[in-house]
């Protein structure tokens, strides 16, 4: 029981950081219309720009996280503004392939410049973890502090795409782009502000997830980002609520798949799961179906 | 009672193959267009079409399906760019300047197959047409500092007293897609009328309204213009209400003005009544 619960605790945790990343796909996804397959790459990036700044330069740790925050930040709004608003206009296919080469772009920079040695990133949280049942359960505080972060994160994007005005103007445009350009909202910021909020999301979940699962390679941003990508498709893409739902659920069952059936199939049940969701809801737990208008 | 409504306007020409009531005469046009026309890769959608609409007048565009009279609209938002003429916009030329632009210059719409933000309450559609006209910034905004509050107040007061236009304030917190059609169709009117514009574009306002809700709606139209002083230019097909509310009327067909003038000069139009009709000997035959 108390083994069980451990894993499960590891599971809201790594599900957590599938939240946060899947809330970056999210949210681009119902705003521009696009899969953003480069988003896990961000987190890559953000994870190397914190693991530099603790390392080369000797920053503390929370200096770190906020820099790789502005990076990210600045790098989504540099994609989005270089790679996807010239194809604004283009098919959706075409945006796509550009998505995924900007992912293997980001991929081989990132080779170049910090090689492809994985890096041993030393975890940012400063304490130690927490004991339960007479040390039995022992939870990290690196899963403690992941699972916290990311219902701050949920409530403050709730507040923000509820009350203000930012938030508002994107809700409109993830509704009817055209009606809300003719309401004088600007669908390029808008668009912009998304990528920006979902990268600097994607910074902090690089560092979480590399505190837990600290080795730090160029690719280690991509299954992280397939599979944040199909807890945002699980929960119903588009949906804030759906993201984090998806993520959370997504997490439990790999842990617990890896734990109880096995653990090479791990990762293969999860996507079972995708295959499994697309079949019988094909717009995600929390997603609205689309009606055929007649 | 159609009558009535229309006495009070006297048309005069306008200095341009136009015409625009008295009261409008010594002011500024707020909308000029001169041989505006869009090519869709060889097809001319609307072409050569100039029309000037006084400050405080109620225009009309009517003509039979496909005439091109939305592709006006689309091209005076600037969702079109044309490919000949020009639009003034209060005097000011919009060649290059895009959609959100427009609607900053004073230009908004509704539109024919209703597109509200659904997901959206009703209050939250008429602020998203207050957009331009709030500063907070995005702090404030998340942490609540005092100056939101005070835009919150006001922006909210500013919303029921459009909402009051139509008597929708107690629906404020409704999903705008739960809404009968009728009442969407008046929201779409106020979300419009929030971006603050100076002339208010209406894509068949009356579809699918009964007859009585049309007559509530032609009062409306007049009190509207009467109340926030702006032109409103609008395509419709229910003859009643244009001929009952518009002053000048312009008649397009297959992309091209045929008739302007006044409700009577258009209804005693022989070409006019071949466009919507055929021809007279067809019909006799």
């Amino acid at each position: 029981m108390v083994i069980f619960l451990s894993h499960l605790v590891n599971g809201v945790s790594l599900g957590s950081v599938y939240a946060i990343i899947a809330l970056g796909y999210s949210m681009v996804y119902g705003i521009a219309k696009m899969l953003n397959f480069a988003h896990g790459d961000v987190i890559m990036v953000g994870a190397y720009v914190c693991y530099s700044a603790i390392q080369y330069w000797g920053l503390p740790p929370f200096v770190g996280i906020l820099l790789s925050m502005v990076v990210c930040t600045l790098l989504g709004m540099l994609i989005e503004f270089g790679a996807y608003r010239p194809l604004r206009q283009a098919t959706s296919l075409a945006v796509l392939i550009t998505a995924i080469g900007v992912s293997y772009l980001l991929q081989n920079v990132a080779l170049l410049i910090w090689g492809a040695n994985p890096k041993v990133f030393s975890s940012v949280v400063g304490f130690g973890s927490l004991t339960l049942f007479n040390g039995e359960l022992k939870i990290t505080s690196e899963a403690l502090i992941t699972i916290v972060v990311s219902v701050l994160i949920m409530v403050g994007l709730t507040l923000f795409t509820g009350k203000t005005r930012m938030g508002k103007a994107m809700r409109a445009v993830s509704e009817d782009r055209g009606a809300a350009e003719l309401m004088g909202i600007n669908v390029n910021r808008t668009i912009s502000m998304t990528f920006a909020i979902g990268s600097a999301l994607a910074a902090i979940a690089g560092v979480l997830l590399c505190s837990s699962y600290p080795a730090l390679m160029p690719t280690t941003g991509s299954m992280p980002g397939i599979k944040a990508f199909t807890a945002a498709v699980f929960g119903g893409i588009g949906s804030i609520p759906g993201a984090m739902l998806g993520g959370i659920l997504l997490g439990i069952i790999e842990i617990l798949g890896k734990a109880y059936i096995s653990t090479e199939l791990g990762d293969a049940l999860v996507f079972a799961v995708l295959i499994i969701i697309l079949l019988f809801k094909p717009s995600g737990l929390l997603g609205r179906p689309e009606r055929e208008k007649v | 009672m159609t009558e009535t409504r229309r006495s009070t306007t006297k048309m005069v020409p306008f200095p341009s193959r136009s015409i625009v009531p008295e009261r409008d005469l010594d002011k500024q046009p707020i909308l000029e267009t001169n041989h505006l026309g869009i090519e869709f890769g060889g097809l001319k959608a609307v072409q050569d079409f100039s029309i000037t609409v006084g400050r405080t007048e109620i225009a009309g565009l009517i003509g039979p399906n496909g005439a091109g009279k939305t592709t006006v609209f689309n091209l005076l938002t600037k969702v079109y760019q044309p490919t000949t003429g020009m639009v003034l916009l209060d005097g000011v030329d919009t060649a290059g300047k895009t959609t959100v632009e427009a609607s900053k210059m004073g230009i908004a719409r509704t539109f024919q197959n209703i597109r509200l933000f659904g997901n959206m309450t009703v209050e939250d559609n008429v602020r998203i047409g207050l957009h331009n006209q709030i500063s907070y910034n995005m702090f404030s905004g998340i942490f609540r500092l005092p100056g939101y509050w005070k835009q919150e107040k006001r922006q909210h007061e500013k919303t029921m007293e459009l909402l009051s236009i139509f008597d929708m304030q107690d629906l404020a917190d409704v999903k705008a897609s739960n809404l009968p059609y009728g009442a969407q169709r008046r929201l779409e009117i106020v979300r419009a009328l929030a971006t603050e514009p100076k002339l208010l574009l209406l894509d068949e306002p009356a579809a699918g309204m009964n007859p009585h809700e049309t007559e509530e709606l032609m009062d409306n139209i007049i009190r509207i213009r009467d109340q926030f002083q702006i032109a409103v230019l609008l395509i419709e097909h229910d003859m009643k209400l244009v001929m009952g509310i518009c002053e000048g009327i312009c008649v397009l067909n297959f992309g091209q003005i045929i008739a302007k003038g006044t409700a009577e000069e258009i209804q005693a139009n022989p070409v006019v009544i071949e466009a919507y009709l055929g021809k007279q000997k067809e019909a006799e035959a």
